[in-house]
């Protein structure tokens, strides 16, 4: 059944994806249809973005707001962009072509919004590169990428929610040595409420009533490090609003650490039941078709983690920029009243698909931290 | 930048910082907070616990008031019940012995009736005979004052005796 759930989930999710990779391609085909001044009027400042004297462009607008760059931008005012800069840590394996030196970091101002090079790097216009930081010959063509470990918007993003979770859980630690064997206070009785959620919904049915305390600081990290992430992901002003738990490669390292805590404390039982199940001879010899089934399903586990988190955060993000970018379609399409008179109905979708996302926000933590125990149990228990 | 691509940029400082917010909140947060809910829980655990165990105390406490209290209405009962009978006995006894008494006394006192009347018969015998005795003295002096009649008399005596 679970297994049935899961197979309907990924198929779900990659749907998603194939979905909102469809949109984004959709959007670069689509016709660049001049935008009218009133733009900047408009409440979403921000969507008035740097394509807005050339055309309003929904996809491009939709994907620039839900993937990482290398500067965080705030909002722009028709040529004039304002935006944060991150730096750029880049190491070239042919340094002869950025003044001799292999090892760059510099601010990503030096790009100016990708309009110039810098030591011959630049943020790359080719659809090859596209967006990532890339290397040119000195006729200007992109080689290719160097090892790009850039402070971007994303890490920027969970720079300041850890910044966050260490001072929420930091005050909660220090209350309680304060407080101990008293009544709890201040931000402590924010927090213990949800750790005693994660301790007695969450880890004591998953994993066992004598096993749960070794997995609790795991489980407990994870679950406000995916919750503050999920709602910084909804405040759109920063160091609000990267698209943090919608970025893959964060959704990634999460999953990669249930996998590796599951793998580290998997027990005798768990790996006999991966190589050698309870199940008729003929399935295990001389095609050893159960352990294979089961081998896929170690890395299934953490896969479909990091893809449910991923894809729901997303689309969370995505169908609210699709909404605030409606009012410019509209816009552009039949000018700037039909857009004025659609702005109410599209702000009032974004809010409601806004509230609906810190209603996911809290779902998706919980069921990432839920599927993670559980893959500890099975990991630990000793038999069914 | 590829949406469902993982960056490697990305995955490189995500691992290097969730790894080490990891270990340091491990290390340094949530060992504290853990324990520390722990010991409140045990507290308030052990503090319901003594609590129902003094109702329990408490309540057995008031069960043995109320079983010495029902004792002692029944040891008062009893001492009452065992005087009564004292009493009763102690009356029945002394009317008994009164009786007795008194009829010891009326017996004596009739013994002594007896033996008074006895002795007052036995002296009334005594000088009814005196008086006999010195009557018939007289009556026989006078008659016997002339000598025919003296032998009158032993012979009548005289015959008696021949008779016998």
């Amino acid at each position: 059944m679970l297994k049935l759930t899961k197979a309907v989930f990924i198929f779900f999710a990659f749907s998603l994806l194939s979905y909102g990779q469809l949109q984004a391609q959709h959007g670069h085909e689509e016709e660049k249809i001049l935008a009218t001044e009133s733009h900047s009027e408009e409440i979403e400042a921000h969507a008035s973005d740097a394509h807005a004297e050339e055309g309003f462009n929904a996809g491009e607008f939709v994907i620039d707001h839900v993937s990482d760059s290398y500067d965080w931008h705030i909002t722009s005012f028709g040529d004039k962009h304002i935006s944060i800069p991150l730096p750029i840590i880049v190491y070239s394996k042919q340094p002869e072509l950025h003044d001799g030196q292999a090892f760059h970091v510099f601010m990503s101002s030096k790009f100016h919004h990708g309009h110039s090079a810098y030591k011959g790097f630049r943020i790359a216009e080719s659809e090859e590169f596209k967006g990532k930081v890339v290397e040119m010959d000195a006729a200007g063509h992109e080689i290719g990428t160097p090892i790009d470990i850039s402070i971007t918007k994303t890490i920027a993003g969970i720079l300041a929610s850890v910044v966050i979770l260490l001072w929420l859980v930091f005050a909660t630690a220090n209350l309680a040595k304060k407080n101990k064997g008293k009544a709890p206070t201040g931000v402590q009785n924010a927090l213990e409420p949800i750790i005693f959620f994660i301790r007695d919904e969450v880890a004591k049915p998953a994993i066992g009533e004598h096993k749960y305390e070794k997995f609790m600081p795991f489980l407990l990290t994870l679950f406000f490090f995916i919750l503050i992430n999920n709602f910084m992901g909804l405040i759109p002003i920063p160091p609000f609003g990267a698209n943090v738990t919608g970025n893959i490669g964060v959704t990634m390292v999460l999953a990669l650490f249930t996998f590796a805590v599951t793998t580290i404390n998997g027990n005798k039982h768990y790996w006999k039941e991966i190589y050698n199940p309870d199940v008729p001879w003929w399935l295990k010899f001389p095609i050893p078709l159960m352990p294979i089934v089961e081998l896929s399903g170690v890395i299934t586990k953490p896969f479909v983690l990091m893809v449910r988190l991923f894809a729901n955060m997303m689309a969370g993000h995505l169908i609210v920029m699709v909404f605030v970018s409606l009012i410019f379609v509209f816009g552009s399409l039949f000018g700037p009243a039909v857009g004025l008179g659609a702005s109410p109905i599209s702000i009032l979708f974004s809010v409601f698909i806004l509230l609906l996302d810190v209603l996911v926000s809290f779902i998706q933590a919980y069921v990432f931290t839920l599927l993670s125990a559980l893959y500890f149990g099975m990991a630990t228990s000793e038999h069914h | 930048m590829g949406l469902v691509m993982p960056n490697p940029g990305t995955i490189f400082w995500m691992l290097i910082i969730f790894g080490v917010v990891l270990f340091v909140l491990k290390k340094f947060a949530w060992k504290p907070i853990l324990t520390a809910l722990k010991e409140r829980e045990d507290s308030i655990a052990t503090a319901l616990n003594s609590a129902e165990e003094a109702k329990k105390e408490v309540a057995g406490l008031k069960a043995d008031n109320e079983k010495v209290i029902a004792e002692a209405r029944r040891e008062r009962e009893a001492i009452l019940k065992e005087a009564k009978e004292l009493k009763d006995k102690i009356v029945a006894e002394a009317k008994d012995k009164a009786v007795e008494e008194a009829q010891k006394t009326i017996a004596q006192a009739r013994q002594q009736i007896e033996a008074e009347k006895t002795a007052a018969i036995s002296e009334i015998k005594k000088q009814v005979a005196e008086l006999s005795v010195s009557i018939a003295e007289k009556v026989i002096r006078k008659e016997l004052s002339n000598k025919g009649e003296q032998e009158k008399m032993v012979d009548g005596l005289i015959d008696d005796i021949k008779l016998n």
